[in-house]
């Protein structure tokens, strides 16, 4: 995909609208925007008992301010790939929103804390992607999936699908590591932007929510 | 527009045109070198304590200012290089006659806003001549990105033991998958002694493994000691410039040498820039490492290269923030080391700012693999490039510390570190290297020709080398009972280098008899023609018999 300024300025259009808040949801602004996503928050996250379950953490943007990942795959799609691949293991997905970052890593670790199998998926707006482990470091990681252009659609399931056997104490073969040394090229600009808009909604002194999604 | 002009379409299908550009945008920080939000300098002393820095305050200091008043800026000397006209100060790091020495005592009485002051006032070629001059090292040299997506261990021995013998003097790698890297660090030292006694080598991942492999004697230094220049990026990463510190005195303690990273871009690439430029930011970054008493950084925007990439003067940028790490005395590690670009044009300029006036480690690193194998996304230069270079130092008389080699002796040495390492697999109860691999990695381009291996089993065997505590002098008893006998010396030489730790001075490698080259004893002391480091003699013999090259006898 060729990033043209035209999109580019589009997005700055955007975050600039919104800084001043003047604007509406990036859903209306720009029409080829994917649609928001229907969460529902039911009150503070606390640590979970059920040892089947994954928990996959995702920034306060996620599915609402912003809508889609940077290659343009709708973030209902995303959910629906990671639920359904920790679904085909037989295991439960739980959705937690983590208001006090935007860094993956620690979105994922928090999610890994936050599960009661104590396997964590964090998931930011653009696709960055992080597999983690309650017992590890923060910045330490079961699987990374750090070029946000090379997740699609299938890695995204595979994600759940790995996630899970982690969970039921298994050894997963990683899903296939891919590298793109033009990515950051074409797209290390707009990520940048995505990023800026993203930090914008994190709320740093607010607790990790219980979340449901009609999807 | 209905009917197009052709040279616009020819233009338009250039690889320069497929790279992201993006206008400045000031208010979050997207902007070189100069932000109407960065501070003017100045600075106040009291009682030998800074009380105001770049028109803040003492009791308005964030932490990264707390941390540069306090153990950065030598308060003896900041009144008299604070009231220097910043012009007059660029004029001195371009003058022949001004030694490096006397530049040097200047710039630790600084502050941030004075630097980038200064900066902008250098157009590239007067930084490129700031940066022959105040570079620690007399001696330019190189490192190496080794690494592979399927991070398989006999090619990285193999490659390893190449880009050592090609003449880099460090060698960094990483993983695709996390959990492979003590494998990868144990790969890359195998190698590298096989190929090249004394080449440094490391393995950057999450800070608390890699100091572990460190102490292990995995790897012979570290360097993604990552800071940064606004105190919300740091808190993102659970850290402080103490925090930092404590971590590089942990190195420093082990005998292990170390750097830290930095680099523009990085913080509006994490969204906290707090609208300033990108220079300015970056120089806090430098100034928190001078105070932390590391020895070097490696900068140059590094992997947010695609940030100052994409907007205006965001190259000479690039050179800037190098300069100011030598201008506070400390190595350079100078970036080169990821793709920002598709033009093969763009990319060879951006590498001539720091190959031409030479820095401690021009590349950090260059791809001595095929780039859709380097798992930092890419270099700017990889291993097809490798005869361009040769012509490069042939054409302009400049050392970018490669030499001409010939195909068997590559492939001999290839075969040598494969070897070496199926021995070290077989004797550590690794899963084993095969002699299908072992000649697979011999001739392979990349890990297209390498065999898969499993990859499970790989991870559990190397949790468990991990709880035996096995260490570097475990590889040492490996080679030696396999009769590797010079490559286990070359690691336990690694070993004891820890042990007197010489090489924890400025800008130190190892030649191949492991003396230390550094900025101590190999002090740069360049003051105009005539002096400094100079590509001739002997050296200049090794690298203009490039083999493309026709001899007059054979006409």
């Amino acid at each position: 995909m060729n990033i043209s300024e035209d999109m580019v300025k589009e997005i700055i259009i955007e975050v600039l609208q919104q800084m001043k808040g003047e604007g509406e949801p990036a859903t209306s602004q720009v029409k080829e925007q994917a649609r928001a996503l229907q969460f529902q928050e039911i009150g503070e996250a606390k640590p979970g008992t059920n040892v089947n379950e994954v928990v996959i953490g995702i920034p306060p943007a996620f599915g609402t301010a912003m809508t889609q990942t940077i290659i343009n795959i709708p973030h209902r799609d995303v959910l629906s790939e990671v639920m359904a691949g920790i679904e085909e293991e037989g295991l439960k997905a739980r959705i937690v929103k983590v208001n006090r970052t935007a860094d993956v890593g620690f979105i994922a670790h928090e999610a890994a804390k936050l599960s009661g199998s104590g396997i964590g998926i964090g998931i930011i707006s653009r696709g960055t992607t992080v597999i983690h482990q309650r017992d590890l470091a923060p910045l330490q990681n079961l699987e990374l999936f750090s070029q946000s252009p090379l997740v699609e659609r299938e890695t995204f399931r595979a994600i759940g699908r790995n996630a899970a056997q982690y969970a039921k104490g298994e050894s997963p073969s990683p899903v296939p590591v891919r590298n793109d040394p033009m990515a950051r090229p074409k797209y290390q600009g707009l990520a940048a932007l995505l990023h800026n808009k993203e930090v914008q909604y994190v709320k740093p002194d607010m607790p990790s929510m219980e979340m449901t999604v009609r999807l | 527009m209905v009917r197009r002009q052709k040279r616009f379409e020819v233009l338009e299908k250039r690889a320069v045109n497929q790279d992201g550009f993006i206008k400045e945008w000031i208010d979050v920080g997207l902007v070189a070198m100069d932000s109407p939000n960065d501070p003017e300098p100045s600075i106040k002393i009291t009682n030998g304590k800074v009380i105001e820095m770049d028109g803040k305050s003492r009791k308005d200091f964030d932490m990264i200012d707390t941390w540069i008043a306090d153990h950065t800026i030598v308060a003896d000397v900041a009144e008299e290089a604070m009231a220097l006209d910043s012009l007059d100060i660029a004029r001195m790091l371009v003058d022949i006659n001004v030694p490096r020495a006397e530049i040097v005592r200047l710039s630790v009485g600084m502050t941030p806003a004075k630097y980038v002051d200064i900066l902008k006032r250098m157009n590239v070629v007067e930084l490129m001549m700031a940066m022959q001059k105040l570079r620690p090292r007399r001696t330019p040299s190189n490192q190496a990105h080794v690494t592979n997506v399927k991070d398989t261990p006999a090619l990285l021995a193999a490659d390893a033991a190449e880009a050592a013998y090609r003449g880099f003097s460090e060698l960094e790698t990483t993983v695709g998958v996390g959990r492979y890297a003590p494998m990868n660090a144990l790969s890359i030292l195998v190698g590298s002694q096989t190929g090249r006694p004394g080449v440094l080598t490391q393995c950057a991942v999450e800070e608390s493994l890699e100091l572990t492999m460190g102490m292990r004697g995995l790897t012979a230094y570290a360097e993604t000691v990552s800071v940064y220049g606004t105190e919300q990026v740091f808190m993102d990463g659970d850290d402080t410039p103490w925090s930092k510190a404590f971590l590089a005195s942990a190195y420093a303690s082990r005998g292990l040498k170390m750097r830290f990273t930095s680099g523009t871009g990085s913080e509006v690439q994490m969204g906290y820039a707090e609208g300033k430029s990108m220079l300015y930011l970056e120089i806090r970054c430098v100034m928190i490492t001078k105070g932390a008493g590391v020895q070097g950084l490696q900068n140059g925007s590094i992997s947010v290269v695609g940030v100052p990439g994409a907007v205006p003067a965001g190259v000479r940028t690039m050179l800037a923030e190098n300069i100011a790490t030598v201008l506070n005395d400390m190595e350079v590690a100078s970036g080169n080391d990821q793709t920002f670009t598709h033009s093969p044009i763009r990319n060879t300029a951006r590498m001539l700012m720091q190959f031409l006036p030479g820095t401690d480690l021009i590349f950090s690193g260059y791809s001595a693999v095929p780039n859709y194998d380097n798992m930092f996304a890419g270099s700017t230069h990889d291993c097809d490039d490798y005869d361009d270079m040769l012509v490069l130092q042939r054409d302009l008389q400049v050392d970018m510390s490669l030499r001409p080699v010939k195909e068997e002796d590559v492939i001999a040495i290839r075969n040598k570190g494969a070897m070496a390492l199926q021995a070290v697999f077989d004797e550590l109860r690794l899963p084993p290297i095969t002699d299908d691999e072992v000649d697979a990695a011999t001739y392979a381009h990349g890990s297209k020709d390498m065999p898969d291996r499993n990859v499970p089993e790989d991870l559990r065997s190397i949790d468990e080398l991990m709880k035996r505590e096995i260490t570097g002098l475990d590889v040492v008893l490996a080679l030696a009972k396999h009769g590797f006998n010079d490559v286990a010396q070359s690691v336990l030489n690694m070993l004891k280098g820890k042990v007197s730790g010489d090489y924890l001075q400025t800008s130190a490698i190892f030649d191949e008899n492991f003396n230390v080259v550094a900025a101590i004893n190999d002090l740069n002391d360049y003051e105009g023609p005539g002096t400094g480091y100079r590509l001739e003699g002997e050296r200049w013999e090794l690298l203009k018999d490039i083999r493309a090259a026709i001899s007059p006898e054979d006409v």
